[in-house]
């Protein structure tokens, strides 16, 4: 029996090694799960001194929903910031890719990073993979040569626009910024406007929902609101508290904290010929 | 009502390539659709090659938004190794070698247009499959099925640029009123010795056709209104 003493290592693209065991599993009956998906609203607008962008926090699995809180911006160079909307796999791994793939080319460069960059990166991972990579993002930052927003789609298709929505409730978004947008806003108008927006896919679409993330970048500086609105508390908490029964029975809790071992070693005395 | 956000981004489009004496105008509308939904209403699909040629896109977004970043990039090298601008024939020719070798994935139309001093204005159809066609005019898109009796009947030879601009911005216009994969403003480049002329045909104020009526006051101006004003004891 001879077996290869090197593995080669795979060339890359997708491998579909296991297709034939997903096909014979699926003929046996079983379901296969389904993906985590962000329902989502996720919206960008251009304002007088940059740009702001702002999604919802729900992540839905079929009708479940699987993450009350999720974070669907994304960070893509201290200037630039991604909501994504689509299967939150593909949005989360695409970004952290290319923030890293931005973070090289900063480090090569010696410049800040620009938009057009992280769009053109974005564009052709996409295209490479003809929509399969699910990911439709708004991608929103100011750069030396001013504020950018950008929409790219699973495709590879982007737009450039002073005003954009994503995701399922994109078109509950977008009333709203067709009624109200207005070039030049100020910061507290331009907030308002994309949380009014949020809000109108969080209780008119059913993938989203939960709270309000709103991220303003400007030139030289951002802030990223987490949770700026929440408009959908739990609304009953017993007052009375939680009584356990009577056989439940509460263990200790020990907590020991690892400390950590540091170990000094003396400088000996350099070797000597 | 099937909306179907996930479809790919098409442009429904309209567009157009008209030669005059003199150069070229190049036309389109501005719509871009995913299934039903308006993805954007305000899109360029005209977009740069170089400074004198031109490329206005139909078909799926993605695929010519590729094959133009393509071909951009090897114009590019094309002009510094050849020590001045591509001629039109040499921007088809790239475009055409594209479209044919991936003509099982791609599927976009494009009409390539330009101004070079040795042909001067020239326009080229590369339709579905990678043909190259010189013409002197040359219309795509799904709106384009509605303009081949309107163009055999209108144009001619030797227009002023004027007449051509026109004639274009009519011709996008009437496939608007009658296509619903095109909509939004009409956009036009001017290419001649000159250079490049920009215009933009906003959507409201473009001529009226058969049965089409008079925008009406729209219902948001209330939200401007600044609300009732209280009464006064």
């Amino acid at each position: 029996m001879s077996q290869s003493a090197v593995d080669v290592p795979p060339k890359g693209g997708f491998s579909f090694d296991l297709c034939k065991r997903n096909d014979m599993l699926i003929q046996k009956g079983l379901k296969a799960p389904s993906f985590l998906k962000t329902g989502t609203t996720i919206v960008g607008l251009i304002f007088k001194d940059g740009v702001i962008l702002g999604a919802d926090t729900r992540a839905t699995e079929g009708p479940i929903v699987a993450d009350k809180n999720c974070e669907k911006i994304h960070y893509m160079a201290p200037n630039i910031y991604c909501c994504g909307a689509g299967t939150a796999a593909d949005t989360e791994a695409v970004t952290d890719m290319v923030s890293s793939q931005l973070r090289l080319h900063r480090y090569q460069t010696g410049r800040d990073s620009r938009v057009i960059t992280g769009l053109t990166l974005l564009k052709k991972h996409l295209f490479s993979y003809q929509g399969h990579v699910s990911a439709a993002l708004v991608l929103g930052g100011v750069d030396i040569t001013g504020p950018h927003l950008h929409t790219i789609y699973p495709h590879g298709s982007t737009d450039t626009l002073p005003f954009a929505t994503m995701g399922s409730g994109s078109l509950a978004a977008m009333s709203v910024f067709e009624a109200k947008y207005k070039e030049g806003l100020t910061r507290d108008e331009g907030i308002k406007l994309v949380a009014e927006a949020i809000c109108s896919g969080i209780f008119n679409d059913l993938g989203s929902g939960s709270n309000v993330d709103i991220c303003v970048i400007t030139k030289g500086n951002k802030e990223y609101l987490r949770n700026y609105m929440e408009p959908n508390p739990r609304t009953y908490v017993s007052s009375k508290g939680y009584s356990f029964s009577k056989k439940t029975e509460v263990l200790l809790t020990k907590i020991t904290p690892l400390m950590e071992r540091v170990e000094i070693t003396e400088v000996g005395e350099a070797m000597e010929e | 009502m099937d909306l179907n956000l996930d479809a790919p981004h098409s442009m429904g489009t309209t567009i157009i390539g008209v030669t005059y004496n003199g150069g070229v105008v190049l036309g389109a509308d501005s719509r871009t659709s995913t299934g039903m939904y308006v993805a954007n209403r305000a899109s360029d699909k005209i977009t740069q090659l170089t400074d004198n040629v031109y490329v206005c896109r139909s078909g799926s977004a993605a695929d010519s938004q590729v094959v133009s970043d393509y071909v951009r990039y090897f114009l590019h090298q094309h002009t510094i190794q050849l020590g001045q601008p591509a001629t039109v024939k040499v921007s088809a020719n790239l475009i055409r070698m594209l479209a044919y070798n991936n003509k099982n994935m791609l599927q976009t139309g494009l009409i390539v247009g330009g101004w070079d001093k040795y042909e001067g204005g020239k326009i080229y159809g590369i339709p579905l499959g990678g043909t190259v066609v010189e013409q002197p005019f040359a219309i795509g898109g799904s709106g384009s099925s509605y303009l081949y009796g309107f163009f055999d009947q209108a144009w001619k030879e030797g227009m002023t640029k004027e007449e051509a601009e026109q004639l274009v911005v009519k011709a996008v216009s009437l496939a608007i009123a009658r296509d619903g994969a095109s909509g939004g403003v009409v956009r036009t480049v001017i290419i001649n010795s000159e250079g490049v002329t920009r215009n933009f045909y906003p959507g409201d104020k473009l001529q009226l056709w058969h049965e089409e009526l008079e925008p009406q006051n729209s219902l948001l101006d209330i939200l401007n209104a600044g609300g009732p004003v209280p009464m006064a004891m």
